[in-house]
């Protein structure tokens, strides 16, 4: 019998978040603080929403872009809150979640051979995606003392002449870090000296502390070579309504949708349904969420700060981003180790690519009680070391 | 930044003065003054517990009573809501647009001591013209709290 699979998805390591997960939900009595998604429910408005839609049978299929009512909306909020400029009718598509985007801009852009570059640490799904794309993922490693942020110099030092597409993802996941308006001023004439594409993955646009997010794509001469990325899930905690959005110029979304089309078909329609509600009338409720999130990340900080634990102050999302290096082990054996004596999961940084390597992810999408708790085995942790 | 202590502390009056002052970015000593202030101005007048009394042994019961009356001369409806909310029982008096002018609520240990509180105290007042006596059967949530079971965190524990 000849093998049943692909080479190119065999090959592809699984996710190191996915086997950690395995370990933890074996051990009833462990707490986490590896979670990716918000604490707080879906504001309640939302969901009556989603309920109203299925009471009225709104059953059917969307269009491929999504409902028209919903990337109305989408044109109107990016515009109000991140001055960006997109047309509902053909320049926005709504998603299965913003991983659908990511992985349907990246086949819809690049060729076998053309070189992705990713700076990391990173979400986990950008280079399994340009590998399935048959792209060339090339890693750009990030650095502790720029905050994690990328430099122009380090993206000068990346650039081959097979390099296509830059992936952005400001506020990140999972160290935290963002990115100023003056910070990607600075990469703007490097991006468009060369001719490279962006896909910019904004998820976590609204979860930011201090400053207003700044999208690459409105800059001048950005938005025909960008494709920005963004989604539900963090800002109005509505991870489990896999519902996302991709803007693009015409020429881009055009195949986007295409691919949409066959792949997908159309987003979840009563989800669509709900998210016009979060567009519309929620900046109370997302304003309420950031504001606790902003105390729960003063929170941690200040906690590390009195453990002795390293860690740049992170702007963004709701990570952060400690280094464990002085403890002389490397991520995995810390986040392991701290599992079994302490019964606390965090995330080894080396999930989110090379570069992690002596950081640990942690998240405080949890209440100011959980954190305390978690603090307190972390504490016990190093004292025993 | 008084809103936003008096934010915290409406969640959670117990909360720490040092994990506020953390959260909030300013000093300890700052957050101490500020409601030691407010304490003062009676802008925080006092800091309750939130109980499920269904889950204890002690027998409460509560009632809300809709009350009309007539206001006094020169007095208004002030001088009344002193008569009424003087009692200890009474644990909210509010003043109401509607079809009723006071919503009393009222704690007793059984109906019978409500009922008897309403006909001998509440009802006899000059200015009381009638009262609805509505009993409460179950309390699903106080304070924004939820009642009943604490909420689990059903979230996977390690995602993306």
């Amino acid at each position: 019998m000849r093998d049943a699979l692909s080479k190119k998805i065999v090959d592809i390591e699984p996710s190191g978040i996915r086997k950690f997960f395995d370990i933890v939900s074996e051990m009833p009595d462990a707490i986490s603080l590896g979670v990716g998604e918000p604490d707080f429910d879906t504001p309640y408005r939302v969901r009556e929403e989603g309920i109203y839609s299925l009471e009225k049978g709104r059953t059917f299929y969307t269009s491929n872009a999504g409902l028209k009512e919903l990337r109305d909306e989408i044109s109107r909020y990016i515009a109000r809150k991140y001055n960006l400029n997109y047309s509902a009718e053909d320049e926005i598509m709504v998603t299965v979640g913003g991983s659908e985007a990511i992985d349907v801009a990246l086949r819809c852009m690049v060729d076998p051979g053309d070189e992705v570059l990713i700076p990391q640490p990173c979400y986990v799904s950008y280079v399994p995606c340009a590998v399935m794309a048959d792209a060339k993922p090339v890693a750009i490693e990030l650095k502790a003392e720029n905050e994690f942020k990328l430099t122009k110099e380090e993206l000068i030092a990346s650039i081959t002449d097979k390099t296509k597409i830059l992936i952005l993802a400001y506020p990140n996941n999972p160290t935290g870090a963002i990115m100023t308006k003056e910070e990607l001023a600075e990469l703007v004439p490097v991006i468009i000296d060369n001719d490279l594409y962006v896909i910019s993955d904004e998820i976590y646009s609204e979860l930011t502390y201090g400053s207003r997010h700044c999208s690459i794509a409105s800059f001048p001469g950005m938005k025909e070579r960008t494709v920005v990325i963004n989604g539900f899930s963090k800002a109005f905690a509505m991870t489990g309504w896999r519902l996302g959005y991709a803007c693009a110029p015409k020429n881009i979304m055009t195949q986007m949708i295409k691919l949409h089309q066959f792949a997908i078909m159309c987003a979840p329609t009563n989800s669509q349904f709900a998210a016009v509600e979060a567009m519309r009338n929620c900046d109370d409720e997302v304003g309420k969420m950031v504001e606790a999130y902003d105390q729960r990340r003063r929170f941690l900080l200040n906690a590390f700060k009195e453990m002795g634990i390293e860690c740049f102050e992170p702007y963004g999302a709701f990570y952060v981003f400690p280094s464990i290096k002085k403890f002389g082990m490397t991520s995995d054996e810390f986040a392991n180790r701290l599992l079994f004596e302490q019964k606390l999961a965090v995330v080894p940084g080396t999930a989110f690519g090379a570069s992690g390597e002596g950081f640990v992810r942690i998240s405080y999408a949890y209440s100011v009680e959980k954190l305390k708790a978690g603090l307190e085995r972390i504490e016990n942790f190093i004292k025993n070391l | 930044m008084r809103e936003k202590i008096l934010n915290m502390l409406e969640k959670n009056s117990r909360i720490d003065i040092k994990d506020m002052a953390v959260m909030l970015g300013i000093s300890e000593p700052e957050v101490a003054n500020e409601i030691a202030e407010m304490e003062k101005e009676h802008i925080i007048c006092g800091y309750n517990t939130i109980i499920d009394w269904d889950k204890t042994s002690e027998e409460k019961v509560t009632a809300l009573i809709e009350v009309k009356v007539t206001p006094q001369r020169g007095l208004g409806f002030d001088s009344i809501a002193e008569r009424i909310y003087q009692y200890d029982e009474i644990t909210s008096v509010y003043l109401m647009s509607g079809g009723f002018d006071f919503t009393v609520i009222i704690e007793g240990k059984t109906m019978k001591s409500v009922a008897q509180f309403v006909a001998n105290k509440l009802a006899p007042l000059d200015s009381v013209l009638s009262t609805s006596t509505h009993f409460v059967l179950k309390k699903y949530k106080d304070y924004g709290k939820v009642l009943g079971e604490p909420e689990k965190d059903e979230r996977m524990p390690v995602t993306p």
